[in-house]
């Protein structure tokens, strides 16, 4: 039996849930309300007047070539951050699994680049990417490859991704780990008798079975990649060279923020909001659904 | 069909060692139960005949090739484990055919062998469903049809009837048994439960703390249990034991009662005697001072206290027996082919 709560009066209830509610309200409802009336403005060059324009803003964003490319860019980006930061942490995983000896030391360590901040591993990847004094870009010099992701688009997303998918292995690895040690060792062991070895073991036994922890993750990390790497790109490539890097969430930064095209950025908010939303739905109506067994 | 073979096999976990040194002998179409309290080493046993446990020490040999260093897939054994261990995201179908897909056998004969291990297990209207969609029962039959249709030299069984409730499991218990003689394949298995030993095994292995303490047919290991354990731990409830002291013609108890046996015996021992073999009886040699009284039904366990003594004592009296209708000093006789003598020091057993 579930256990529940009974209330007897409203009072009390609303209480408690209040806070939650007022967070919600002034952190979300309000700025994503104040999101959407901007998006339907044209403010002028001085704030001083806007003018209503309906969802022109939006008519122009779409027609946009540089906005459609963004699109593009957005989803290379978090595709590549997703499937890099869940990959390596997957095979960390699986190896953290089989050891015996020296495990929590070997834990302790991958967990540690969660504890740096986005933007921080932004600095540290530029400093070792850096074209003039970067430790890897020196090396790559030596081996006559002549680094620069600031000219060269494909590097500079290289890098974000590397960078962005860097801290995010230790949250993964956490979550995989977990995952694989909730699997009981029996079942390993009776797909052993049957004769699988340690890959056929992995692909029809383990990997099935981690299917619900990697669904959430591909969740999670996807929302990671659309919005909080936001601090790594703007350390690193500012969404240059030639909007190489500018994925979505960054292009409303700099259009606002930069461009002062406040309707416009709002607009983009708003689609933005609107494309991780449906996103979501899918993944938990047309996916969750078959990872559960 | 195959033998099974086990040369002092010995285990150690660091600088503990867990099996002393086990000698086995499993005939062609065998059907032998480990059986030990948890923690004597049985289940490490099996593992290791399995190869999901590396052998310290000794020899395992199946059909007479040594298999110490085989990895699980290559002895040609399958095994059914405590918790069923089946698939849980394939449907039962694909529980028992995934060893044979990966041996790449055709798929009209794995369909066979399906078909024909489902039938013989009353599986066939479960085939498609999942195994969180069936019962315990049900579970441990499909674990059961996933060992059968490898059609393996050596089946091996770790405890696979102790998550089922009771009814439940005196069927599976038959189940097995008839399943075994039917397909005659040879067979190790594990149990803490002596009813399943003895009622399964052609042999049995009684196991304490790492060691064989006796290997026999079951009625063999109740009638003449080897030492004080394995005559402790089978039988239900189990055996009586009282400290006395060797005599001309029986065992002197400790509170200095005579209980003749008709032979000579020397030295401290231990004088074991089964509940069902106490026979009430005004002139017998052994006094009981009457406590708690349990029925049964078909027999009543009354519970006491050796007179002048501290050792406690059960006899198993068939028919139903009031608390109130029993005197408060019950004297009874002990047949001298029903007393156990084992040596107190050693607990090995003495004379016939």
């Amino acid at each position: 039996m579930e256990k529940r709560v009974t209330f007897k009066g409203w009072l009390l209830p609303l209480l408690l849930v209040a806070p939650q509610v007022a967070v919600t309200a002034v952190f979300f409802f309000y700025p994503a309300g104040q999101a959407v009336w901007q998006s339907l403005f044209i403010p002028d060059p001085f704030g001083l007047k806007s003018q209503f324009v309906g969802l022109g803003n939006f008519e122009f964003l779409l027609g946009d070539p540089y906005y459609r490319a963004s699109f593009v860019t957005t989803a290379i980006f978090s595709s590549l951050v997703t499937v890099v930061s869940m990959g390596v942490a997957l095979v960390l995983a699986v190896l953290a699994d089989r050891l015996i000896k020296g495990s929590g030391t070997y834990r302790t360590l991958l967990i540690w680049p969660y504890a740096v901040a986005p933007a921080v591993a932004g600095v540290l990847w530029l400093f070792m990417f850096n074209t003039r004094v970067g430790v890897v870009a020196w090396y790559l010099g030596q081996l006559g490859y002549d680094w620069n992701h600031v000219l060269n688009g494909g590097e500079a997303m290289g890098l974000v991704v590397v960078a962005s998918a860097w801290g995010r292995i230790s949250y993964n690895f956490l979550f995989f780990l977990a995952g694989l040690q909730a699997i009981p060792r029996s079942v390993i062991e009776a797909a052993a008798i049957d004769g699988a070895r340690f890959w056929t073991r992995f692909w029809t036994i383990v990997f099935p079975l981690l299917s619900p922890t990697t669904f959430f993750l591909l969740v999670v990390n996807i929302v990671y990649a659309f919005f909080e790497t936001f601090g790594v790109i703007h350390t690193i490539t500012s969404g240059g060279p030639q909007q190489a890097t500018t994925i979505l969430v960054y292009k409303v930064f700099a259009d606002g923020f930069v461009g002062q095209d406040l309707g416009s950025s709002a607009a983009q908010s708003v689609i933005l909001l609107v494309v991780v939303g449906v996103l979501t739905v899918v993944q938990f109506r047309f996916i969750e659904r078959r990872v559960h067994y | 069909m195959a033998t099974l073979t086990l040369t002092q096999v010995r285990k150690s976990f660091g600088a503990t060692e867990v099996i002393h040194g086990v000698d086995i002998d499993v005939a062609e179409g065998e059907f032998i139960v480990i059986v030990g309290p948890s923690g004597c080493g049985k289940s490490t046993l099996l593992r290791m005949v399995a190869g999901l446990e590396t052998v310290t020490a000794g020899e395992i040999a199946i059909n007479g090739q040594r298999v110490n260093e085989r990895e699980p897939m290559d002895r040609n054994i399958a095994m059914v484990f405590q918790n069923y261990a089946l698939y849980p995201h394939m449907s039962v179908f694909d529980n028992m055919a995934y060893g044979l897909k990966i041996a790449r056998m055709p798929k009209p004969e794995i369909a066979a062998r399906v078909a024909e291990a489902a039938r013989l297990l009353q599986l066939e209207p479960y085939l498609a469903r999942r195994p969180r969609e069936l019962s315990g029962g049900q579970r441990q039959r499909v674990a059961m049809g996933r060992a059968i249709v490898r059609q393996p030299a050596v089946f091996l069984f770790d405890e696979p009837l102790s998550n089922l409730d009771a009814k439940l499991r005196v069927q599976m218990r038959l189940e097995i048994k008839a399943l075994q003689r039917k397909l005659g394949i040879t067979s190790l298995y594990v149990t803490h439960d002596q009813v399943e030993a003895m009622t399964l095994a052609d042999r049995m292995i009684v196991m304490n703390e790492g060691n064989a303490e006796q290997i026999g047919a079951p009625l063999e290991v109740y009638e003449r249990p080897a030492t004080l354990f394995a005559a402790q731990f089978i039988g239900s409830p189990s055996m009586n034991v009282l400290p006395g002291e060797g005599a001309e013609d029986g065992v002197v108890l400790e509170n200095g009662m005579r209980i003749p046996l008709g032979r000579p015996v020397a030295g401290k021992v231990m004088l074991g005697i089964r509940p069902e073999h106490l026979v009430p009886d005004a002139d017998g040699p052994l006094a009981i001072e009457t406590g708690m009284s349990e029925p049964v039904g078909a027999q009543t366990l009354v519970h006491g206290r050796l007179t002048g003594s501290t050792a406690e004592c059960v006899a198993s009296l068939p028919g139903v027996h009031r608390e109130s209708d029993l005197p408060a000093v019950q004297r009874y006789a002990v047949p001298p082919h029903a007393a156990h003598v084992f040596d107190a020091a050693t607990g090995r057993r003495i004379g016939v």
